[in-house]
């Protein structure tokens, strides 16, 4: 255990002196603060029209459901530059060797790593949480179905940062880890598209891996069981197979 | 303290190291010496547990290193080829992890880091960024990462590679004072520097045991004549047919003449012979500028051994040391 913390002091005081975790942190504030900005514009515009006609506005449905959404695409951007340098750095810079001739285990430096790198998406959804707050202070939104979705994303983020984690320990080259590790959450993320056009029993299998439509059920306030094991088999296989795969390395 | 038990290391069909050998007691420094491409690096992450033996085991202090790892692991300090440094770390944050990993306990963590400091002189750059150090602070830094937690076995890979000549006399210094504490292992494939520094050699080549012996008698079981060289002002043929009459002088071999200086080489039958040599050159009214034993480089020890080695355990000359020897010219 002691070993792990190590880790994760280490990585979060890397973090802290090194310009990677600012630029996500940064990047993210500017995206998601313009996408709320702009469904908040949007939302109050039809507000105003809305008195004339007596519509059905909802803060809920038009402006934090689709937030969250699209935060979870932030998300899928910009993760894979936490995860790339994690073990590739440490592969390439000769890192490795202390780490792995230091008396810890190797699910320390795993659960090290993961557990600093989810500190720093909790820093984002924390960034998110200030949304919904703004949201509340002039409105009342379903706080319940709001806080639903925060766990939604820490879900998702952390299966992201799992499997960032795995496909780092497979190369030196963070350039090679970044983008196969963008480009499979890309696929994750559209894997339900052959639902839309087919029934068979494939598109369905490949749909169920989609973390777009787990997702959806958070961000719409609804906690199912299926949804939390879902995101967290993906996490559990991810360090699982990032450990299997350091032992093979040897 | 540490055994090495018939390793072997396999890379699919490449034998990096083959059926190795050998035992380094408490307190001794041993010098692992080979060409380049020997296994030495191999050879040393088997032993600090990085990687895992095909066969064969390595024990540190009574514990098998595969089976007991982390036990084995906290009695290991080891400086890889390349210093495991985080360059955005300043040495003090460094240290203070590296501490950690070691389980140095809390209280004792700032005592272990100051005092690690202080024996590889890092006191002055102790809060600068490790990115911003030169090549022999970051070696001193990966020396005192290896030290903090006082291991019993010290695996130091080529600690004073790239080092400038007085670092390397300053490290030398060092890995002496460390020897008593810990017991020390120490790669290199120059002679010299394990002459310098140890009490016991290892020679491997293409992963296999060559010889283990003190560095005197390597190199005195290998020569059963002294080499002299010599360096007189004087007449050559005159100066060469003196030298030959000499009883206990084999062979005198002219080599060269520069600035009216000529250089001769001669093999003799034991070193009394060299007082014999400088009194005839004396008193023969000549110029003795220079006279002095030649040790055997590496490369020709090597050859010498390899070369009485039965078939099956070397099946080709060494290209490496050539190769080596390339790379020096």
């Amino acid at each position: 255990m002691s070993g792990m913390f190590a880790v994760m002091r280490k990585e979060w005081k890397t973090y802290l002196i090194t310009p990677a975790a600012y630029v996500v942190v940064a990047l993210f504030a500017f995206v998601s603060a313009f996408f709320f900005y702009n469904m908040l514009a949007v939302f109050v515009m039809q507000s105003l029209n809305g008195g004339f006609g007596g519509g059905n506005l909802n803060v809920d449905v038009q402006v934090l459901q689709p937030l969250m959404f699209d935060i979870g695409i932030t998300l899928l951007f910009l993760l894979p530059m936490v995860t790339m340098r994690q073990y590739a750095e440490e592969a390439n810079s000769g890192t490795m060797e202390l780490l792995k001739t230091a008396p810890i285990r190797r699910m320390d430096v795993i659960l090290g790593k993961f557990f600093a790198a989810l500190g720093l998406l909790i820093v984002l959804l924390i960034i998110t949480g200030f949304y919904v707050g703004v949201v509340a202070h002039y409105g009342a939104p379903d706080l319940r179905a709001a806080a639903i979705s925060l766990l939604g994303l820490l879900l998702l983020g952390g299966a992201f940062l799992a499997i960032g984690l795995l496909i780092s320990s497979f190369t030196k080259s963070q350039v090679v880890a970044g983008v196969i590790t963008f480009v499979l959450f890309l696929v994750l993320w559209i894997a339900d598209w052959p639902v839309a056009y087919s029934s068979g029993t494939a598109a369905h299998v490949i749909g169920y891996l989609s973390v777009t439509s787990h997702l959806q059920n958070f961000t719409q306030g609804i906690l199912d069981l299926k949804d939390v094991i879902f995101y967290l088999s993906l996490i559990v296989a991810g360090l699982f197979l990032t450990a299997r795969r350091m032992e093979l390395a040897e | 303290m540490l055994e090495v038990c018939n390793v072997s290391k396999d890379y699919g069909p490449f034998h990096a190291v083959r059926d190795l050998s050998f035992t380094a007691a408490a307190g001794e420094i041993v010098g692992f010496l080979g060409p380049n491409g020997a296994g030495k690096t191999t050879t040393m992450r088997l032993i600090t547990g990085y990687l895992p033996p095909t066969r064969g085991e390595v024990k540190v202090d009574g514990l098998v290193v595969r089976t007991n790892a982390l036990e084995a692991k906290r009695r290991i300090g080891y400086l890889p080829e390349v210093p495991p440094v985080y360059p955005e770390l300043t040495v003090n944050e460094y240290l203070n992890f590296c501490a950690r990993l070691r389980r140095v306990p809390s209280r004792q963590r700032q005592d272990a880091v100051a005092r690690a400091c202080q024996r590889t002189a890092l006191n002055d750059v102790r809060h600068r960024v490790i990115g911003h150090l030169s090549k022999g602070f970051r070696q001193r830094v990966g020396i005192a990462q290896a030290i903090l937690h006082e291991p019993q076995l010290l695996v130091l890979d080529e600690p004073t590679a790239g080092l400038d000549p007085r670092q390397i006399l300053e490290t030398r210094q060092l890995i002496r004072e460390l020897a008593g504490q810990h017991t020390v292992i120490i790669s290199t494939h120059i002679l010299s520097e394990a002459a310098a520094t140890c009490e016991r050699v290892v020679i491997i080549n293409r992963g296999a045991l060559v010889a283990v012996d003190s560095p005197e008698n390597l190199t005195h079981r290998l020569k059963s004549t002294d080499t002299i060289e010599l360096q007189v002002r004087g007449p050559q043929p005159a100066i060469t047919a003196l030298l030959g009459a000499i009883e206990g002088v084999l062979k005198a071999e002219f080599s060269h003449l520069r600035q009216e200086v000529g250089t001769w080489q001669l093999e003799v039958a034991n070193a009394g012979v060299r007082e014999e040599v400088a009194r005839r050159i004396v008193g023969s009214g000549w110029g003795l500028l220079e006279l002095r034993p030649i040790d055997l480089s590496l490369e020709e020890i090597f050859l010498s051994l390899t070369a009485n080695q039965p078939e099956g355990q070397v099946e080709a000359p060494p290209p490496a040391a050539d190769a080596e020897k390339g790379v020096q010219l």
